[in-house]
Parts: structure tokens; sequence; C-alpha cells
């Protein structure tokens, strides 16, 4: 068969579908343990398990701003943690009509010979982790494979690892109920322009996409979390317009039609390039047959972080600000963002060189 | 790099997109000189170049037909031939508002190993043939390769080298300023089922769009004639709505939307199960980033020849043949076909030929 179409088939592409809403997007909770640890330093709070959940209890029940997302991915510890009030973050997403999500590679390590491209591991178990994950609610799942451009790189077994590694991850979790949102990040990193991202994401895309048809993996029943096509970090920047123009057309040359839905990473975008982008690619008169949306980490959090600091008393602040990105992109997904809801936090930029979660 | 590099780039992309106005199709009159021989000889004419002449003649010059069409592909002889009055073929399409095209492969070979299946030659000289049709005025090629369905086919490496000539005709082509039609061919030939033909269709047009990635060739710049998703030809028929479903989901699964326009080879099909197929796609309410159109052979012209019989006082009743087979498709583009076209003599005839080459 070329798509694999086991007991979960018409579940996957049902979710896979709802996640591609229109005006809805993904919330990316999933930063490991490690990962979050220096974004609580970065604000000066202990990483500890119990500020990682007050972390994540302000994002979850912020009024109103669930109605902007169709996900948020998390990482098993979340997955299991409540509110304060003993409500499972589960419960909370669910009855808001957002559905959870799970983290489940567990990172990257260098591939041999090669100058510092790596693979992504986590197959170990993957199925069996995969089933428990459905049973706590879960109902999608995120891997993120890393490539980056040099002047050799990435390498043809840089591609083909990363690509095959997806596939695989895909299929597994297709065969556990599970939409798997592919994510072959092209890290920006680098004094490249913009056509060279471009080419560079087109080779990359194409690649997954023939290893999910060898894997026969139900692309209506799956999500792409790619990179947009911009100008490497040490390049001058450009304009929204064209960001949108090389992005668009790089998907439009690689994906097919039967994936319902993209949902952009923000990589280093400051949150208010972030979403102008999204908005300006979302404004384009070209045929787009998937929806353009966001699954956003630092995009989303940033200013809500700094806002937060950690003390209860700035937590009804802090979550005005996180709704505040969240419908600036809600609207950005359907090309109706005006602008202007960046405080000065929100135009920072988030860039970090060689990004690891 | 993924990008393409071409001083034709903006025309190939123009090109590409006409040929995909709805409403309008390919004519495939491509057929080489043994193969005119084979229908000229089903119709008790003889193989001669005048006699090949006068069939296209017959054909370009039907009044009303050259507007429901958008391409014609040509054999190299017709592309230098001229009417009877003589203007040449070319410039009759032209006026006409039809691109012409050029069949470019040399026909298949015989894979060594494997159990008959092919790869197309054709690659040596290609850049210069290609110049040279754009100069005589051919604004697109097209290429067959032939794959088949059996207990161990279509092989890996038949499905590579398939895809890996089609790319590196196609990249050629765009190089010389033609828009390369991408045509894998999966023979219907078989007691497989549906699902079969689909499952093979989809690894097949994956493997074709992952080599022309390689090859860096501009997709908006080119078409693909693929065939209908089908149940083999010794297993029951389904109803058009069944093969509208399959056929347009392995495009969803496989064909990138920068691609502007799918046009269907007609196989074995008879010319109105063609049209009734073409019209079902068009007819479902789904995803379709590409416009689905026509590039037919033998539904196009079978019932223009049986009424032609070589003879020139039919040649008012042949060409009316074909308006009709024209209106038809073209109305099929659009999804409004009532399926009332005036069926000639053969028009609901099968027009499978086991193992069938050009």
């Amino acid at each position: 068969m070329s798509a694999f179409v086991g007991k979960y088939a018409e579940e996957l592409i049902k979710n896979a579908k709802y996640i591609a809403t229109p005006g809805k997007g993904i919330l990316a909770a999933d930063e490991s343990t490690g990962t979050i640890g220096k974004r609580l330093s970065s604000i000066s709070v202990e990483n500890i398990e119990s500020n990682r959940q007050a972390l994540r209890e302000l994002l979850f029940t912020t009024p109103n701003a669930l109605s902007c997302l169709s996900g948020v991915i998390l990482f098993e510890e979340t997955l299991y943690q409540k509110t304060s009030d003993g409500k499972p973050f589960v419960q909370v997403l669910e009855e808001n009509n957002v559905i959870p999500g799970i983290k489940v590679d567990k990172g990257t390590v260098e591939i041999a010979g090669t100058n510092g491209e790596t693979t992504t591991q986590g197959f170990d178990s993957l199925g069996a982790r995969c089933q428990q994950y459905y049973k706590a609610g879960a109902r999608f799942a995120k891997w993120r494979a890393v490539l980056k451009i040099g002047p050799n790189e990435p390498s043809e077994l840089s591609i083909q690892q990363n690509a095959q590694g997806l596939a695989r991850y895909a299929i597994i979790c297709q065969e556990n109920g599970l939409v798997p949102i592919v994510e072959p990040e092209v890290l920006t990193d680098g004094p490249h322009d913009i056509q060279k991202c471009a080419a560079v994401t087109e080779t990359v895309l194409a690649a997954v996409y023939k290893a999910l048809n060898e894997h026969h993996v139900l692309l209506e029943g799956t999500l792409l979390k790619p990179n947009m096509v911009t100008p490497g970090s040490d390049s001058p920047k450009v304009a929204p317009e064209v960001i949108a123009q090389y992005t668009v057309t790089a998907l439009r040359r690689t994906v097919p039609p039967a994936v319902p839905g993209i949902v952009f990473l923000s990589g280093g975008q400051s949150e208010e390039e972030a979403t102008l982008n999204l908005d300006a690619m979302n404004k384009l008169e070209v045929l787009k047959p998937w929806t353009l949306s966001f699954s956003f980490g630092r995009a989303l959090q940033q200013s809500t972080l700094k806002t937060w600091g950690g003390k209860k008393e700035n937590v009804a602040k802090a979550q005005e600000a996180f709704l505040s990105r969240c419908k600036a992109n809600s609207e950005a997904t359907l090309g109706k963002y005006g602008g202007g809801s960046a405080g000065g936090l929100a135009s920072e930029s988030l860039f970090v060189k060689g990004y690891k979660y | 790099m993924s990008c393409f590099t071409s001083k034709y780039a903006d025309e190939l992309a123009k090109n590409a997109a006409y040929i995909g106005t709805p409403g309008k199709g390919i004519l495939a009159a491509d057929e080489s000189t043994g193969t005119i021989g084979k229908r000229l000889s089903s119709i008790n004419v003889e193989n001669i170049e005048e006699n090949r002449r006068a069939l296209r003649e017959l054909l370009f010059t039907a009044p009303g037909a050259l507007q429901y069409l958008s391409g014609v592909i040509l054999f190299e002889e017709t592309l230098y031939q001229k009417t009877a009055a003589g203007k040449p073929f070319v410039d009759v399409l032209k006026e006409g508002g039809v691109l012409p095209g050029i069949k470019v492969d040399k026909g298949t070979v015989e894979l060594n190993g494997t159990n008959g299946e092919t790869f197309t030659q054709g690659l040596d000289g290609l850049a210069q043939r290609c110049q040279k049709y754009y100069e005589a005025g051919a604004r697109f090629a097209k290429w067959r390769a032939v794959l088949k369905i059996s207990a161990n086919e279509p092989t890996e490496l038949a499905i590579q080298e398939n895809a890996n000539g089609l790319a590196m005709y196609a990249a050629i082509c765009q190089q010389c300023g033609l828009v390369p039609i991408v045509e894998p061919e999966i023979l219907v030939d078989g007691s497989h089922d549906i699902k079969k033909c689909a499952e093979v269709t989809e690894r097949v047009l994956a493997a074709c769009y992952k080599s022309l990635n390689d090859h860096h060739v501009m997709l908006e710049g080119t078409l693909l004639k693929p065939n209908m998703v089908t149940p083999g030809s010794e297993s029951p028929k389904v109803a058009p709505e069944v093969i509208a479903e399959y056929t347009v989901r392995a495009l969803q699964r496989t064909v990138p939307p920068a691609v502007p326009a799918i046009v269907f080879l007609s196989g074995g099909q008879s010319e109105e199960e063609a049209t009734l197929n073409l019209n079902a796609m068009n007819k479902l309410q789904t995803k379709k980033p590409w416009s689905l159109s026509f590039s037919f052979g033998r539904a196009l012209q079978q019932s223009t020849l049986k009424a032609w019989a070589g003879k020139e006082e039919n040649l008012k009743k042949a060409q009316d043949a074909l308006l009709v087979r024209c209106k038809a498709n073209s109305e099929a583009t659009l999804g409004t076909y009532k399926g009332d076209a005036k069926l000639g003599e053969g028009a609901a005839e099968s027009l499978h030929v086991s193992n069938y080459k050009y």
C-alpha cells in the first residue's frame, strides 16, 4: 500500500484538519527541563518543578487565549501535571478544544565525520511511549530534525538521515493514534542570503516528502513544521513580503496538497517579526492548498516570561501579554494582522546561535 | 541548488499556465510513423507521407476545434509539414491560439535483467534537437516513460531509471525554452484492482517529483501527464466517480501545487470513458491546486479516423466528429459535461491494446 491506513486513520485525518483550522495555531510549550531552565534563569527563576508547573498554568489558564489555539505541544513532565486546583492540564486544554500534543524526540546527536551536522534520537520504545501518551490524552506528536547551512552543508548524508528519521517517527506515531508534526528545521545561522535558504529548504522538503512516501505515511494525517525562508542570521534582513514570497514558493514546490496544514517554527525571530511574516504569507494572493499557521515557542512566550518574572503578582499582566500574542498570530493566520501589538519586548530578537532545545 | 536558472523561466511558466487554461486541453497527434501506420491500416489507408499530412490537416483545420485546445503534440515530421494550400501547420496552430509541442523521446528499450520493464531513450543530442524545435515554433515537449504492474513490478530499478530519465529530459527542455510534459505512464494491463493502481501511481509520482527536484527542474514550467487511476484491464470496471476519487487523491499526495496543470493520458479508454472520468474529477469537491485536463491521442481521434476512412468526401463528417470530442472534453475540464455528446461510431469502443507501444 502506498499510504498506511490503520485503525486510527480517520481520527488522524480529523485531528490534523482541526489543528489546521484557520484562525488557530499551536503553542509550543514543550521545552525540555534543560531548556526551560535557561528560560527561567533568564528571568532569575529557579528551575524546579513547581515553577515549571506555574509557568505552564499561567499560559494554559489565560482567559480567552485558548480560543486562538488548536493545539499545545507539551514536554512529558507537563503531560502529567495539574493546575494548582488539581485539574490535569490535559483536561484544561481538552475542555477548551485545544488538542494536547507531546514532544517525543530525545534531542540531537552529531553525525560522525560531518562538520557538526546532527541526527535526532528517540526511536527506542517509541511505539510504546506513543501508546502511553495517547492514553494520557495526547493526540499529536512532534519531533525536531535539525539541518544547517554551510559551505558544504547540509550534506546528502544529513538530509537523508534526518528525512528517514522523520518518516520513521511519523509512521510509528500514526500506528499509535498520534498525528505526527514533521519538523525539518533548517537553522538560520550563517551569512547566506535568502536564495540559498530557499534552495536548501526546497531540497530538504523534497527529501522529506519522498521519505514519507517510502514509509507509507498518510499525509492527510500529518502536519509540517518548517522554518520560514529568510536570509541567514548574519545577513541583512528583508521585508515580510519577501520572506512570504520565498517561503510560499518553496512550499508550493514541495508540499503535496494532501497535507492539511503548515505550522511554522519561529526560529530566532522576535515575536513581532514572526507574526508579520506569517501575516504576509496569508495575505499573498497565490494558491495555497494547506493552511499556513504557527507553532511558536519563544515567539509566543517571550514577553509573557519577562512580564511574569516568576512573581505571582505579575500573573495577570503576563497573561495579558500572552493573550496579545495569541490574538496577533490568530489574525496573522487569516492575513488580517493590523500590526502594533508589539511592545518593546515583542520586537526583541530571540536568535541564539546554534540553538538547541 | 534547488533554484532553477534559465533565461526562459518566465516564458516557461507563462506557457505552462496557458496550456492549463480551464476549458482547454491537448490533442496528442504525435504518433510516430510506425504507430500512425497502424492507425491508418485500421481504416485501410496507405502509410505514406501525404496521407499522414492529410490526416493532420483534417485535425488542425477542423472548424471550431482549436478553441478547445491549448496545445497539440506533434511528431517531428509533422512539425515541418504544411496544409495543402502551403501554410505551415505550426502557423495554423499559432493563429488558432494553440501552442505547438513536440515528442522528443525515441521510444523504449528493455531494462536488462527485468521482466520486460523498460526505460526511455532520446537524451543524446537532446539539447540541440530542442533548440531546433524551438526555432521551428515548438514551445513544449513530451517524453513518455512506461511502467507496468505485475507480481513484482514495477521494480525500484524501473521506477528510478524512468524518474531519472524524465528529470534529465525535463531539465534539458527548460534550458532550451520548451515546457516539458512529464509522462510516467503506468500501463493499465493486468488483473490488479484500483487500490493497487493507486499505490503504484503514488509511488511512481513521488519518485518523479523527487527526481525533478534533484535535477533543479522548475515545476512552475512543467506539466504532468499521468495515467488515471483505474482497475487493471482484466478487472471489473468501476464508476467514473470512483476513478475520480482515487486519481485525485493520488495526485493530492504527490504533486506539489507549483505544477500548473495535469493533462491525463487516455490509455486504452474509449473516447466516452475518458471524457466521463475527466468530468468526474473536475466535479469532485476537494483540493485541486492544479487544473485537470486532457492530453488525448486515441481518445480524441478514434471516431474521427473511422469517419474519415481516408476519403476526401468524408472530410466534413470526420471534422464534425473531432469537434464533438473536443467540445465534450472541454466541458469535462470544467465539470459540466452532461454525457450527451453525439457518439460517433467507435466513441464507446475500448481502445485498449495489450502492452501498448507507441
